[in-house]
């Protein structure tokens, strides 16, 4: 910026912009947030996955959005109207993919975003709300996919649907009609596609997007946590500036950007040469149109469903099963206060902590594993081993995060430049 | 540092790695043949059109494919279309449709023929293939045929003058009850070609081979033109890549 | 710190580099949600040319028939109609139809191919309303008689060969589409054995 009033033409335009400033303030917001936001140097590979969650947000917006204009909401068209996306639509093949493909990149990003946060305790104090807001949006996620997931209208589509919405009925009292109430009719009907449609396109999103902001502003106000698990605005600079803490801008942006590329090549990877991802991303049998005579004869949820699947196909009984879904998603959001480890970081926590996180992530991999597998008694055993460990972990989290000897936190980050 | 990386790429790894459950193909396990046909193929694509317009298309339809979407892929010409594939239908781009009702269906064969746009992306050209090929004699069966691959099956054998007529043969196998007990069983084991065709084996299965390869196009006819592009695509963002981890690691010389 | 090694120069170049590429990047991912919006294969196959029989068309009377959503009309004009065309010509604002859309065999005195046989785009050049034929043109001593089109909407006069009048509202001679004759008496709206 120059001071020099006598500049031509660049003055006008600086002008222009200090009036719109002076009246929007977007260069204080670009501070605040970008360029004068501090966050820790010694960030690795697990924090890409935030940005990337945001990436694949607007990915999906976007390719949602065009396939809304060529999308039928009916029963008697939504089928073929996808077929005519898929073939009539001038690169309707390239969005449909991509928004299919988005979809399940979605929840591999945000499923490695929630381990980091178990991985460097980024849930822990002063960061519960950012975490229960994060817990949050994973809900509306999945809400959001699985009304997605009937649009289509195949045999999968219906029979997942079905599925899903009598859980609803295990519920004592209630159950009947709160699922007539979901569906809007008897059965999966036109009636109920119409209305996953509006939650899908314009309901689910924009509380995403809200939810998505307010994630971000408690983000910001707290600052990030990092890999070692100590506050960075405990010692600051005579500038106030946290001593480890780099702007934003342009570090993390092009770290970032860095990592959107490498995420781009593996997305597309997917779109251009394994679309249906063997029938893990679109499944075979929904390239059937949707009969509500004729089940499939092995149906599974979509694979990011299924951990919470096989937990609900564990229990003996239905509505037990029903509850033990709801826990393992429920307690999720007491973690803050369940985690009394006395460090943040897996760098420095005890051998057991340790042992017990690779426990559960093996244990939540075996489940979805295990929900994709159809019913056998030796599954159903290891189905019932897993859920045990899925809670175990979870239920007994204050006595064992206290457990064993950690490590000191060291005083300022861990970092090794070039 | 170096332990996240490791973390992470070991996660990656295991669930990339992961068997996915296999295609549910309704029955004939074991039997699955493979169809190993050539999409990049024009000369089969065009053979497997026109045996499709020849036998199949009386009674399934296509109904998300244009005609002149089949000459634009195909490589044919609007003469050479209507000469040979279009038989009876005025529009180019029209939908081929099949001349049966549901009624007259449903009157013939009890079940109405499924269409065929996307049956090798529900069912596989693998199952097709072998669907195509294991039709065997069955007097129980109002056309006096049954399917290995899909048993009760109330399609006939359109093909028999092409393959002839085969007889499943079977052989007894012992198996292991819960109880303990050992029991023998009819397992099927081959077929016997009773009556020979107009064609030999080995041109029956390239007949089949053309066919389903026709139909594996016509399940998502962009899917050539998707690889092509994504070699690009691929080869562009590597480019990037290369770039953007260039600026980053320069502008990361700034911290220390 | 080891301040001064930062080379400068080094570093604009590879932003504006990766900035370029990226962009070109963004700009090829952006052009097939651009292209999306054309008219998809349906689209085409509804629009395709149409047929119509004009065997059945008296002289001085006109057919009315759709094509890709369109009114267009069909015709056949008697030799009084005809006769009018050179009488009009003062009072033309673009008689030689130089800034109007035809095929080139419909720029000429009649704008068609065949002189009796007139095929015109239903859609006023002013503001895209249907204009209406009077098929008293041609009878002398009528009101308007040298009149072909009136659009109703905001009164532009179209003679019999569809050429506007000065000083209406609309600008432009209605436009002529693509078309041939085809055997048996058919006409082919749409097409002219080039492209279409």
């Amino acid at each position: 910026m120059s001071d020099n009033p006598a500049t031509v033409g660049g003055g006008r335009i600086e002008r222009l912009g200090q009036w719109v400033d002076d009246r929007l303030g977007f260069s204080g917001f670009w501070k605040a947030h970008v360029s004068e936001y501090y966050a820790p140097k010694n960030f690795n590979i697990w924090y890409y996955f935030g940005s990337l969650a945001l990436v694949v947000l607007v990915l999906q917006l976007v390719t949602g959005i065009l396939l809304t204009m060529n999308y039928k909401p009916s029963a008697a068209e939504a089928f073929s109207s996808v077929e005519y996306i898929m073939r009539d639509v001038n690169w309707g093949w390239f969005i449909r993919y991509m928004h299919s493909t988005g979809a399940s990149a979605f929840f591999v990003v945000i499923y490695l975003h929630m381990f980091r946060a178990l991985l460097y305790g980024s849930y822990r104090k002063p960061r519960e709300l950012l975490w229960i807001i994060g817990m949050f949006i994973y809900l509306v996620l999945m809400a959001e996919a699985f009304m997605g997931y009937l649009l289509p209208w195949g045999q999968m589509s219906y029979w997942g649907a079905q599925v899903i919405v009598s859980l609803f009925g295990a519920i004592p009292v209630i159950g009947e009609g709160l699922s007539e109430w979901i569906r809007g009719d008897y059965f999966i009907s036109d009636i109920t596609l119409n209305r996953f449609f509006a939650f899908h396109v314009i309901a689910l999103p924009l509380v995403l997007l809200l939810l998505v902001v307010v994630h971000l502003g408690a983000l910001h106000q707290v600052g990030s946590n990092n890999p070692d698990g100590i506050e960075i605005k405990k010692l600051k600079g005579s500038d106030g500036i946290p001593l480890d803490g780099i702007p934003f801008h342009p570090y993390y942006t092009v770290k970032d950007f860095f990592g959107t590329v490498v995420f781009f090549i593996i997305f597309f990877l997917v779109v251009f040469f394994a679309p249906e991802m063997g029938g893990m991303f679109l499944e075979h049998a929904n390239f059937e149109p949707a009969d509500r005579l004729k089940t499939p004869e092995h149906i599974a949820p979509v694979w990011y469903f299924t951990p919470f699947y096989a937990i609900l196909r564990a229990l003996p009984e239905k509505l037990m099963g029903v509850i033990a879904m709801g826990g393992a998603i429920g307690l999720l959001f007491a973690l803050p206060w369940l985690d009394r480890s006395p460090v943040k970081s897996m760098r420095y926590r005890s051998v057991i902590s340790k042992v017990m996180l690779g426990l559960f992530v093996i244990s939540f991999l075996a489940l979805g594993y295990l929900g994709l597998m159809p019913v056998t008694d030796f599954y159903t055993l290891l189905s019932r081993i897993f859920t045990g460990f899925y809670f175990l972990f979870l239920i007994t989290m204050p006595w064992w995060s206290r457990m064993g000897s950690h490590k000191n936190e060291p005083e300022r980050v861990t970092y090794a430049s070039r | 540092m170096q332990a996240a990386k490791i973390w992470a790429v070991a996660l990656l790894l295991g669930l990339a790695g992961l068997p996915s459950p296999a295609l549910a193909a309704g029955g004939g396990e074991g039997l699955m043949q493979q169809a190993n046909n050539d999409l990049e193929n024009v000369n089969s694509l065009q053979r497997g059109a026109r045996n499709f317009m020849n036998y199949c298309v009386g009674c399934h339809s296509m109904q998300y494919v244009r005609y002149n979407r089949l000459a634009t892929d195909l490589g044919l010409s609007e003469e050479q279309l209507r000469d040979n594939l279009i038989f009876g239908v005025d529009k180019i781009n029209a939908y081929v449709t099949t001349a049966m009702t549901r009624e007259q269906a449903t009157s013939w064969f009890s079940a109405v023929p499924p269409d065929l746009s996307l049956t090798s992306r529900s069912r596989g050209v693998d199952w097709i293939y072998t669907y195509l090929k294991s039709f065997y004699l069955d007097n129980s069966r109002t056309f006096g045929v049954n399917n290995k691959m899909l048993e009760g099956s109330s399609m006939p054998h359109v093909l028999w003058e092409l393959q002839g007529l085969q007889t499943a043969v079977y052989r007894d196998e012992a198996v292991m009850e819960d109880s303990g007990k050992e029991s023998m069983v009819k397992v099927f084991d081959h077929f016997t070609l009773d009556e020979e065709g107009s064609m030999n084996p080995k041109e029956f299965d390239g007949f089949v081979r053309d066919t389903v390869n026709f139909m594996d196009y016509v399940g998502e006819p962009v899917k050539i033109k998707r690889q092509k592009i994504g070699m690009m695509v691929l080869g562009f963002l590597l480019v990037l890549a290369v770039l953007a981890y260039a600026l980053k690691v320069e502008y990361w010389k700034d911290i220390h | 710190m080891s301040d001064g090694e930062v080379d400068l120069g080094r570093r604009r170049m590879l932003t504006a580099a990766t900035v370029v590429t990226a962009g070109v990047g963004a700009a090829a991912l952006a052009a097939p949600f651009v292209l999306s919006f054309k008219p998809s294969a349906r689209a085409k196959a509804v629009g395709a040319p149409v047929k119509v029989d004009i065997s059945k068309l008296e002289l001085g009377g006109m057919l009315r028939v759709e094509w890709r959503g369109k009114p267009v009309y069909i015709v056949r004009r008697s030799a009084q109609a005809l006769d009018t065309l050179q009488k009009v010509t003062p009072e033309l604002f673009d008689p030689d139809s130089d800034q109007s859309d035809q095929p080139e065999y419909a720029k000429n005195a009649t704008r068609s191919r065949d002189p009796e046989l007139l095929v015109l785009l239903g859609v006023c050049t002013h503001l895209g309303c249907a204009p209406e034929f009077r098929p008293q043109v041609g009878s002398p001593g009528a009101a308007n008689e040298l009149v072909g089109f009136l659009c109703a909407c905001h009164g532009s006069m179209f003679d019999i060969a569809g050429r506007v009048f000065k000083s209406m509202p609309a600008a432009a001679n209605l436009e002529v589409p693509r078309y041939r004759s085809i055997a048996g008496g058919w006409l082919l709206i749409g097409a002219d054995g080039g492209v279409s």
